[in-house]
């Protein structure tokens, strides 16, 4: 730690979305001069904390102060910026409509007069050229018309780059994921630079190799809290991996009968980038998992399974249980019988109309199986917590003629109790013969799969059938070796 | 290097040459089937018309530039024809007063539409009732007379190059500096490609978005100034077609629907070519019922070139 | 939010009413059964293609069928002139208008999937085509309709007008296919959220495709019975349907964010709307006063339906 007064103060920063909890008092001390690396597996809070910081998300408790300041109340984005608080975001917040000078005249105010588009474009250009020498970006060049990884370099050199306000605090949200390994090591030399010329820089990262070499400080989030923080020193690859993973040992149950070998599979998907042979087989009666990071190219092979796209084949109808639910799974305005049927609404098809009474019973009937807590059906869909909504999605599936089950991480926000019973559901079905795809970003779901795949940056990582599968060998094929 | 080849003729390049290279075209074929139209009176009476349509195509373009849409641009080019008229004409200032007043109700409707998250396109089919209505009012039977200096403004004949083709290119170029070069305009681009991104810059959606439809109700007032300059005459139905020709326009123009790609340049050569698109086909000794076809199939024919381009570029 | 989606047609009904009691107590009740009997005969012209602009309205945002004038125009003028006012063509002029409309949707989905363009633009483009072959067809020429046709749009059972009472059979029906069809659900779920219902196994483009054929259809539909009811086709007989099909589907309760429709609501805004100008008429109101009422009242139906504010 250093010695001077800290430059960002958290103390005690609670966060929560509805029932979950993603922040639970979280103290952190932020020095000039310094980068700390900000490690942890997904939902660890990270991203949730350092929205906090950019005053993005208003914490629920505690308080936030930039040089020795108080600014807890009515911190807002533009108030963070004023204190030099900058963030690159994971999601990119550039303007693709405009050129790459424009899009930096958009974060800094101060640009504006006769002669703006010179200044912006010196702005940008000479800072693209510090960080990223040999970048090839013209400031003239429209962002839309970029790649994302040389987007990726605009919105990074557009937070570093200095007007009358200063750069004191600087975020960086997974910047690497989308660079190359050039620019990704250009980028972790400046950071370098920055953090010795007095800055502060946050880095969070997957590459266990970067946060490691570039940072002073490591902090590892779990459950939404700082679970270890000392010097960069004090880690190596294995005790942060043994950080960021929960302390249950896996125990390598062996009762499962493997049910590969002679059966013809029913699934068989190659992601598209994937350079070797390896690809997803699923067997009848089978649970497979689909492992990995959030966001490493699960979801698209589901859903390039579920379209039955080019370098998929699949034996069977298919269904899929979306886990963002607001925007792959529920219809707001449809009750819970609408929602459930919708997906096996051919079966209910009479002479001219379709069998209403069937379609009340048969949602009737999944409501009492699964457990949906409410008193009738015909209630909208929205008056159900999350977790029922999602086992109405679940019911969808279920009581369709699917033989196959698509799952996209469907356990997000869903309380213990209900994923138990979904879990029990899973197998009793994957018994009778159904054959199951789970994508979920739960390391300790993957106990309820027969076989799992990790994914990293869209491909298969690893093949670990059941009896090889612990939690450790899933944390390392998550994470880049060479990184 | 091949990238620095491929840069050349980039597909931004190619979206940017699409406009202005359909209205050569047509231009040159309205040359060939009847050389008199290069005459000065020729191109004078040619391009008369497509002055107002542009005005109509500008205003269009800020509502669109915000990922809005205005269905009711051509009721209130209408009003606006109307009020000057009749009130412009007699009573200067109440005419004034009028149509300033108009394009403050303008800012309100962008401001109503923003706040309650309302759909424009329902929002602006009511007010197109409004301005019809309120155009009938004003001018309830075909009539009134334009106002002096207007008509002198839209007959002007300066030497060497007509006057629509002057308008035209200072319509275009005003719009472009205003929009497209200044700092303020970048902003207001901003908050069609990435509104949450400006939002979080610490720039009002709220005030981007009233400026917009402010900027849409002045240049449709301009138009129908413009349009009575040009009939004389104002009658509450006479502009109707602008909503759909204004539309049109942008896209034609290189104009998308949302996003915040727009191009004051592009939006001012689409209205041209779509006023072009009428008389083309009295050159071509067709059957003058074509008129509207002929706009319609220009526009279906400029957006498959566009595909075509798109499609390129995605296989690069 | 849903409970107060659930009856919002009721609003069209019960201003349908409101305005024709009172035009009725400013008469004295003269005329009333009149004016009733006329505002269902032109109501069932709005209903007809509001029936199929609901249809594609409720596929969500961007979906709106902006060729339904230029296509009733086509179809009005090709079949008077067909059938040459000879009643034995009746049903060739029927069946051909009824293709016109095909055609039209089909040419219309063609340019929202080839071009990849929003749906209103390609049916603004498509429109101007169609309006030109109208036009170029009929020459100026009004062709009478045959007599059959001009006797059915006219004709009265016990006072309330046939047309009447077959729209309104085709709006049960109507009502039907929309909550009671693979069809219909497919379409409200795809207006709730595209993304989910490819999801859930809908076949989106194909649902896509069959309500904008069925939307130019009715349009073609409509047309005819239009030009049977008015004495033949007249080239802006369209005209007034461009913003009036979508403001009797607003009116009507009808989401404008899609996913949320009803029939019912059509003919209460139909009426409303009609009975609206009657009665501002009967008050001796101006044209204009009538158009800005009219619109004031779209924009506050709009405002009071919807509660959503925005976030930034």
């Amino acid at each position: 730690m250093t010695a001077t007064a800290p430059i960002v103060r958290l103390d005690g920063v609670e966060k929560r979305f509805g029932a979950v909890r993603a922040l639970s008092g979280v103290s952190l001390d932020l020095a000039a001069g310094e980068c700390l690396g900000l490690v942890g597996h997904n939902g660890a809070g990270k991203s949730t904390l350092m929205n906090v910081l950019s005053g993005v998300l208003t914490p629920d408790a505690g308080r936030v102060s930039i040089a020795g300041q108080d600014v807890t109340g009515g911190y807002s984005t533009a108030n963070a910026q004023a204190h030099g608080v900058r963030c690159v975001f994971q999601e990119l917040s550039l303007c693709p409509n405009l050129t790459v000078a424009e899009n930096a005249r958009i974060s800094h105010p101060a640009i504006r007069g006769f002669g703006w588009r010179g200044q912006a474009r010196r702005l940008i250009g000479n800072k693209l050229g510090e960080v990223f020498p040999g970048h090839g970006i013209s400031p003239n060049d429209l962002v839309g018309d970029l790649s994302i990884a040389r987007r990726q370099m605009v919105e990074i050199a557009r937070a570093f780059a200095v007007t009358d306000r200063p750069a004191r605090v600087v975020i960086l949200d997974e910047p690497t994921s989308s660079l190359d390994s050039v620019a990704a090591g250009l980028l972790l030399k400046h950071v370098r630079r920055f953090v010795e010329g007095g800055g502060t820089c946050v880095l969070i990262s997957h590459l266990l190799g970067e946060i490691l070499d570039t940072s002073d400080r490591i902090a590892v989030m779990r459950d939404g809290g700082v679970v270890a923080l000392d010097a960069a020193r004090a880690f190596d690859r294995r005790s942060l991996v043994a950080a960021m993973g929960s302390v249950t040992e896996a125990h390598g149950q062996a009762d499962a009968a493997p049910k590969r070998g002679t059966a013809q599979p029913v699934v068989r998907a190659r992601p598209l980038k994937q350079p070797d042979e390896r690809e997803l087989t699923a067997h009848a009666g089978e649970v497979v998992g689909l492992a990995g990071l959030s966001g490493q190219g699960q979801t698209e092979l589901l859903v390039r399974i579920f379209d039955r796209a080019p370098g998929t084949d699949v034996a069977g109808p298919v269904a899929l249980v979306a886990g963002d639910r607001q925007s792959d799974g529920v219809f707001p305005l449809w009750s819970i019988a609408e929602n459930i049927a919708v997906g096996s609404l051919r079966r209910f098809k009479g002479k001219w109309l379709l069998d209403e009474a069937g379609i009340t019973h048969f949602a009737e009937d999944w409501r009492r199986k699964i457990g949906i807590r409410t008193p009738d059906v015909g209630n909208p869909i929205l008056s159900l917590s999350g977790g029922n909504q999602q086992k109405a999605l679940f019911a969808r599936a279920l009581g369709s003629d699917a033989r196959i089950v698509v799952m996209d991480d469907p356990m997000r926000g869903v309380d213990v109790g209900t994923k138990q019973e979904v879990y029990g559901m899973i197998r009793e079905q994957a018994a009778k013969g159904r054959c199951f795809l789970w994508y979920t970003t739960e390391t300790d779901e993957l106990r309820n799969c027969d076989h799992v795949y990790v994914f990293r940056e869209g491909i298969i990582a690893a093949d670990l059938p059941r009896a090889e599968m612990t939690e450790e060998k899933v944390i390392h094929a998550s994470f880049r070796e060479d990184a | 290097m091949a990238s620095q080849i491929g840069n050349l003729i980039s597909p931004r390049l190619l979206r940017a040459l699409l406009p202005p290279l359909s209205l050569a075209a047509l231009l040159v074929t309205i040359f060939w089937l009847q050389p008199r139209t290069q005459s000065y009176f020729g191109l004078n009476l040619l391009l008369n018309l497509a002055i107002p349509i542009a005005l109509a195509t500008i205003a269009q373009m800020f509502i669109l530039c915000v990922n809005e849409l205005d269905l009711s641009i051509g009721a209130f080019v209408s009003l606006c024809a109307c009020i000057t008229a009749t009130w412009l004409n007699d009573t200067p200032l109440l005419g004034v007063l009028a149509l300033a007043g108009l394009v403050g109700v303008y800012a309100l409707l962008g401001a109503l539409i923003h706040l309650r998250n309302l759909p424009s396109i329902v929002v602006t089919l009511g007010m197109s009732f409004v301005w019809l209505g309120l155009a009938v009012l004003v001018l309830p039977t075909p009539g009134g007379a334009a106002p002096g200096w207007i008509r002198s403004l839209m007959t002007l004949k300066p030497p060497l190059v007509p006057f629509p083709i002057i308008a035209a290119v200072a319509i275009a170029g005003v719009v472009h500096v205003g929009l497209m070069r200044s700092a303020f305009g970048t902003v207001l681009r901003g908050a069609g490609g990435n509104p949450a991104s400006l939002a979080r810059a610490g720039w009002s959606i709220l005030r981007i978005k009233m400026t917009m439809f402010a900027l849409a109700g002045f240049f449709g007032a301009l138009s129908g100034m413009a349009l009575v300059g040009l009939t004389t005459s104002a009658d509450a139905n006479i502009a109707l077609r602008y909503t759909l020709l204004s539309i049109a326009g942008v896209i034609l123009g290189g104009g998308e629907f949302v996003g915040g790609r727009v191009s004051p340049i592009g939006a001012v050569i689409g209205a041209v070519t779509l006023a072009l698109a009428g008389s083309f086909l009295s050159f071509l000794r067709l059957n003058p019922d074509w008129q509207i076809g002929a706009q319609g199939a220009i526009l279906i024919l400029v957006l498959a070139l566009r595909v075509l381009i798109s499609r390129g570029e995605a296989r690069r | 939010m849903s409970g107060r989606l659930r009856q919002p047609w009721l609003w069209a009904w019960v201003g349908a009413a409101a305005v024709w009691l009172a035009t009725a107590a400013f008469t004295g009740g003269t005329g009333s059964a009149q004016v009733l009997s006329a505002a269902l005969t032109f109501g069932a012209f709005y209903v007809i293609v509001a029936l199929g602009q609901m249809f594609v309205i409720t596929l969500g945002p961007g979906n709106v069928d902006l060729s339904i004038p230029a296509c009733m125009t086509l179809a009005g003028t090709v079949s008077m002139k067909v059938m040459g006012g000879a009643a034995a063509m009746l049903p060739v002029g029927l069946v051909l208008a009824l293709l016109i409309g095909l055609g039209v949707g089909t040419v219309n989905f063609a340019l929202i999937r080839l071009l990849r363009i929003p749906p209103i633009i390609a049916t603004l483009s498509s429109s101007f085509i169609f309006q030109s072959a109208a036009i170029w067809y009929n020459r100026g020429l009004r062709v009478k309709p045959p007599e059959p046709l001009a006797d059915f749009t006219t004709a009265r059972i016990a006072g309330v007008p046939v047309i009447a009472l077959a729209v309104a059979a085709l709006a049960v029906a109507m009502h039907l296919l929309l909550t009671r069809t693979l069809y219909g659900r497919a379409v409200l779920a795809i207006g709730q959220n595209q993304r989910a219902a490819h999801l859930a196994g809908i076949r989106v483009e194909r649902t896509r495709a069959l309500t904008y054929l069925m939307c130019a259809t009715l349009a073609g539909l409509c047309g005819f019975l239009l030009a049977g009811f008015s004495g033949g086709a007249a080239l802006n007989m369209g005209e007034e349907y461009l913003l009036s099909s979508i403001a009797v589907v607003v009116i009507g309760g009808t989401s404008v964010a899609g996913g949320y429709s009803n029939v019912p609501g059509l003919w209460g805004a139909a009426l409303f709307l009609f009975l609206l100008v009657t009665m501002l008429n009967t008050f001796g109101a101006g044209a204009g006063v009538r158009l800005v009422l009219t619109g004031l009242i779209i924009i506050g139906v709009i405002v009071a339906a919807s509660g959503g504010r925005r976030r930034i």
